[in-house]
């Protein structure tokens, strides 16, 4: 097991200049919109007006007319998928509905939907011929949250989903059609008893909007279809290898014959592992024999794409006298968007995981409502769950007059807790992170003012671990070319390398990390579940040891020793009468001998979970209820930094996004179903005068199931923003805010209700 | 389709003519026409700051600048701040505060610094935020892009003061 305290690293928890920096600041770095090829023509799509409504046809002709359009494609020249399911990394998918997602079938679920696409000479005449296209619909009622869309009677989205049960969860009888697409039952203990010891009870119900991931590149793909059949995508991917297959499972074709090259990827958090416009750029290229490029616009990324679901969450808890958490129950219903896939399953698992209670029980819903169909985001499921549980635990505190930093390690998960959902945590830092806050300097120094208030709140996310390869290629002058699978979306080439120069025991610059296409490295997971750095760092490591016994066995030949008296360390090769620098040695294995080409697999490992507790000082503006962030501090189990700065990177980052999350960010919907802030602004991400400085601190609990303790760091600090701002809010200004966002209106509401007099706190 | 002008320009120090129709925006142009791709689209509607250029020495999002409007201009580009091979103070210090995570959005953050500079050689933290308020980042939280472009204005203001 690694223990950082005892061990030096000579790599591993510096700060090198990242490998593709340069490249990124120089605007010489390719993204997927970069892409320029012979021939290439533009494509664009035409989307649904409509929240919900059946086509009655579609009237390409005036269209294909146009000068300038080389083809149009709708639903019907994709191949019919049947009712088929396919795995495909992220849990297995109905193949009709993602087909329809991508070019809706007979009906439209959501605006935005995609419906047509025209490759043209020129983008301007691709969007003059979508004008032509002439589609029949007849609208429908459009079913926009899922209190509506779970009542009886409600207009159904899908008329092949049934409730499928999942956990403890029992099938139910009938099965007949339903927009409940999932029904997850987790319990552990017994729930009644659990109560019936519990002096303090607090029972709250929370509303959250629909957000979506915000990445600044818009999606965008490159299809090539070749004369012999192949087909090569140029795209903004988190995963070439899904993309691969859900492209291949799409047109119905060999999964090797498509190749996908992954381009710069500008930002994701989850949101570019679905695909939209390969199959469709591909069908046009098929249809015009030319590479085709299509690139949304912004309206079409919110409208069409992520988004990370909003719903209704219940949370009930009960305290001892001595403040011990003795029942937990919650129900959760997410929107799953069109097709059913919401991250309902991982928030049932992630809403009580901080805690330790023996008696528990979480059901869920996966609800289909006619929004874009969700996608992860950044701990998908986690964070909207972690704003109710935090927030209830705590008004528990505040009952019971305990401080709710000592009430949170009376309480915390650890090493040995059994999740609600039945795994148990091996080691595991939540402890760590909450002792690290009571530490801080911010946690000492008072917020001090008028209407200022601070609250602290904990979040967890799994981590996955998943499957990478590497190779390693070393050149003649000791430099070495390491080629991963894993789209780089925040410095993970550098991370890679760190740690296979770590192993091999050479400088970081002598490792030239590339990300390759699908044809050119082996098969490689998602960039996701905060498992690159985890896992294709194994892999790493796993490609230097490979070539470390590669050059033992042939130092040994060239020395004319036993191998067994050869010694490989910080880089430099030893045996009695011999020495050579790892350099030395490689210039002259390569005058003698074969190439020296390390590979590197992972997948076994799996990690153990990422912890993080947060702290935050806010003011409240008590004439309009705007809510200013005055001192943030993150503190989080990191395992071990392989490059702090970018550890920092990923935690200032996802608190950010949380603190959007918490106080502006919402899908705003017509009463058709219409989103109405469909722009950067009107949706309003967080700029840099929103928020401040972000303080991170590292706690480096090493996972024992990385060699150097990695834990991934991407997702998890998400998860506590939205709690902690809302119960500073409620310290600053009295109101229990249980909506998100905590828009200035709302808190204002909020306000006014409380000094209502006979209004006790708002809902 | 309305006929194509020519439109002369100087890019990056550079005299340059390009043909386009009057609804090109001078991103497009940049972009498809002369192969500058390091200038980035995010959203098309003048919200990101990822298409930040520098015309006649004012920042401007290239999204909603006309490409005729170009004519007689002196633009300058991501392309255009190295000096040959050599990184300029800006550049150099998002790489060292590991200023950029994606890096789709770097390019604009970069020109929009560039632009703070010039007017503001020694900005405060509150100066820089509100500067580079039009410019959207989804990765860092900003913290270390406002610790980049405070670091980068350091280090030029020493280089000015050594070269007197």
């Amino acid at each position: 097991m690694p223990d950082n305290a005892q061990r030096s690293y000579k790599v591993i928890g510096t700060r090198p200049i990242r490998h593709d920096g340069v490249d990124k600041v120089t605007g010489r770095a390719k993204y997927g919109a970069d892409v320029m090829l012979t021939g290439l023509l533009a494509g664009a799509v035409l989307r649904s007006p409509h929240a919900h409504a059946r086509i009655r046809s579609i009237d390409t002709s005036a269209a294909e007319a146009l000068p300038g359009v080389r083809a149009v494609a709708t639903a019907r020249d994709l191949p019919d998928q049947g009712s088929r399911m396919v795995e495909l990394g992220e849990g297995s998918v109905n193949m009709r509905h993602l087909s329809a997602n991508v070019l809706a079938h007979d009906k439209v679920l959501y605006k935005g939907h995609a419906v047509a696409a025209v490759a043209a000479d020129n983008i301007h005449i691709a969007q003059e011929a979508l004008k032509l296209i002439r589609v029949d619909y007849e609208p429908l009622p459009p079913v926009m949250t899922v209190t509506e869309a779970m009542r009886a009677g409600a207009p159904l989205l899908n008329d092949d989903v049934v409730t499928q049960p999942a956990g403890n969860a029992e099938a139910l009888a009938e099965s007949k059609p339903s927009n409940v697409a999932k029904h997850f039952l987790f319990e552990k203990g017994n729930l009644d008893e659990g109560f019936a010891r519990a002096k303090h009870v607090v029972e709250r119900e929370f509303h959250l909007a629909t957000v979506h991931q915000g990445y600044i590149e818009p999606h965008n793909a490159t299809a090539l279809w070749h004369a012999d059949g192949k087909v090569s995508v140029w795209m903004s991917t988190q995963g070439s290898f899904t993309a691969r297959q859900q492209t291949a499972e799409l047109l119905r074709i060999p999964v090797s014959d498509v190749k996908v090259t992954p381009m710069e990827i500008g930002g994701g958090f989850g949101g570019k592992i679905s695909v939209y416009l390969p199959p469709v750029a591909a069908i046009l290229s098929r249809k015009t024999g030319r590479p085709v490029k299509i690139v949304m616009d912004r309206a079409a990324v919110f409208e069409a794409t992520g988004p990370t679901p909003g719903g209704v969450i219940r949370v009930k808890l009960g305290a001892d006298e001595s403040g011990k958490l003795v029942a937990a129950d919650a129900w959760l219903a997410y929107e799953a968007g069109a097709y059913p896939g919401s991250p309902v399953g991982a928030g049932c698992m992630c809403i009580f995981a901080c805690y330790d209670i023996p008696n528990a029980r979480v059901e869920g819903f996966d609800v289909c409502v006619n929004k874009p169909r969700t996608n992860a985001y950044r701990a998908p499921g986690s964070t909207q769950a972690a704003f109710a549980v935090e927030t209830v635990v705590d008004e528990i505190c505040q009952r019971l007059k305990l401080d709710p930093l000592e009430f949170r390690l009376k309480n915390a998960s650890s090493e040995g807790t059994r999740r609600v959902d039945g795994p148990v945590f091996s080691r595991v830092g939540l402890v760590e992170t909450l002792q690290a806050i009571g530490n801080s300097e911010h946690y000492k120094s008072p917020p001090g003012g008028p209407n200022r208030g601070r609250g602290m709140a904990s979040g967890f996310w799994f981590n996955v671990g998943l499957k990478s390869s590497v190779t390693a290629t070393i050149g003649c002058d000791g430099k070495v070319a390491l080629v991963e699978g894993s789209p780089d979306i925040g410095g993970t080439r550098t991370s890679i390398a760190m740690q296979f120069a770590e192993t091999l025991g050479i400088p970081v610059e002598d490792v030239h990390p590339a990300v390759a296409d699908t044809d050119s490295v082996g098969y490689t997971d998602v960039t996701g579940g905060s498992r690159v750095t985890f896992s294709t760092g194994i892999a790493a490591v796993e490609a230097a040891r490979d070539l470390e016994r590669q050059l033992v066995s042939r130092a040994a030949e060239l020395w004319n020793v036993p191998a067994d008296q050869v010694c490989y360390t910080n880089g430099v090769m030893t045996a009695p009468g011999h020495k050579a620098t790892f350099k030395e040695l490689v210039a002259e294995l390569h005058e003698t001998g074969e190439p020296l080409v390390g590979r590197g697999t992972s997948g076994k490992a799996n990690q153990a979970g990422a912890f993080a507790t947060h702290l935050v000082d806010v003011e409240v503006d008590p004439e309009t209820g705007k809510v200013q962030i005055l001192r943030y501090t993150a503190a989080q189990d990191v395992g071990t930094a392989i490059h702090p700065s970018y550890v920092e990177g990923q935690i200032q980052g996802g608190v950010g996004q949380g603190i959007g999350w918490a106080l502006n960010e919402e899908y705003w919907y017509d009463d058709r179903g219409s989103m109405r802030n469909a722009t950067f602004l009107d949706y309003r991400l967080p700029t840099c005068y929103d928020l401040p400085m972000i303080e991170p601190i590292l706690v480096e609990v090493p996972d024992p199931s990385h060699p150097y303790g990695v834990r991934g760091v991407g997702e998890v600090p998400i998860c506590p923003p939205p709690a902690a701002i809302a119960i500073a809010i409620a310290q600053a200004a009295g109101v229990r805010m249980t909506e998100l966002p905590m828009a200035p209106h709302k808190v204002m509401a909020a306000i006014l209700a409380k000094s209502r007099p006979g209004n006790g706190q708002p809902h | 389709m309305a006929k194509k002008r020519i439109v002369s320009t100087t890019i990056n120090g550079d005299v340059t003519e390009f043909l386009c129709e009057p609804r090109q925006t001078l991103l497009e142009v940049l972009r498809d026409t002369l192969h500058l791709t390091g200038t980035k689209e995010g959203c098309g509607n003048g919200n990101c700051g990822s298409c930040t250029i520098s015309m006649n020495g004012r920042p401007v999002t290239s999204c909603l600048v006309l490409a005729v409007e170009a004519e007689g201009a002196d633009l300058r580009t991501i392309e255009g701040v190295a000096r040959g091979s050599a990184l300029d103070e800006v550049q150099q210090a998002f790489l060292e505060e590991a200023a950029l995570q994606c890096g789709i959005c770097t390019p604009g953050f970069i020109m929009q610094t560039e632009a703070l500079l010039a007017e503001n050689p020694d900005p405060t933290e509150e100066e820089v935020r509100f500067y580079l308020a039009g410019n959207l980042c989804r990765c860092t939280g900003y913290d270390k892009i406002v610790r980049a472009v405070l670091s980068a204005a350091r280090k030029r203001r020493m280089t000015a003061e050594a070269a007197k």
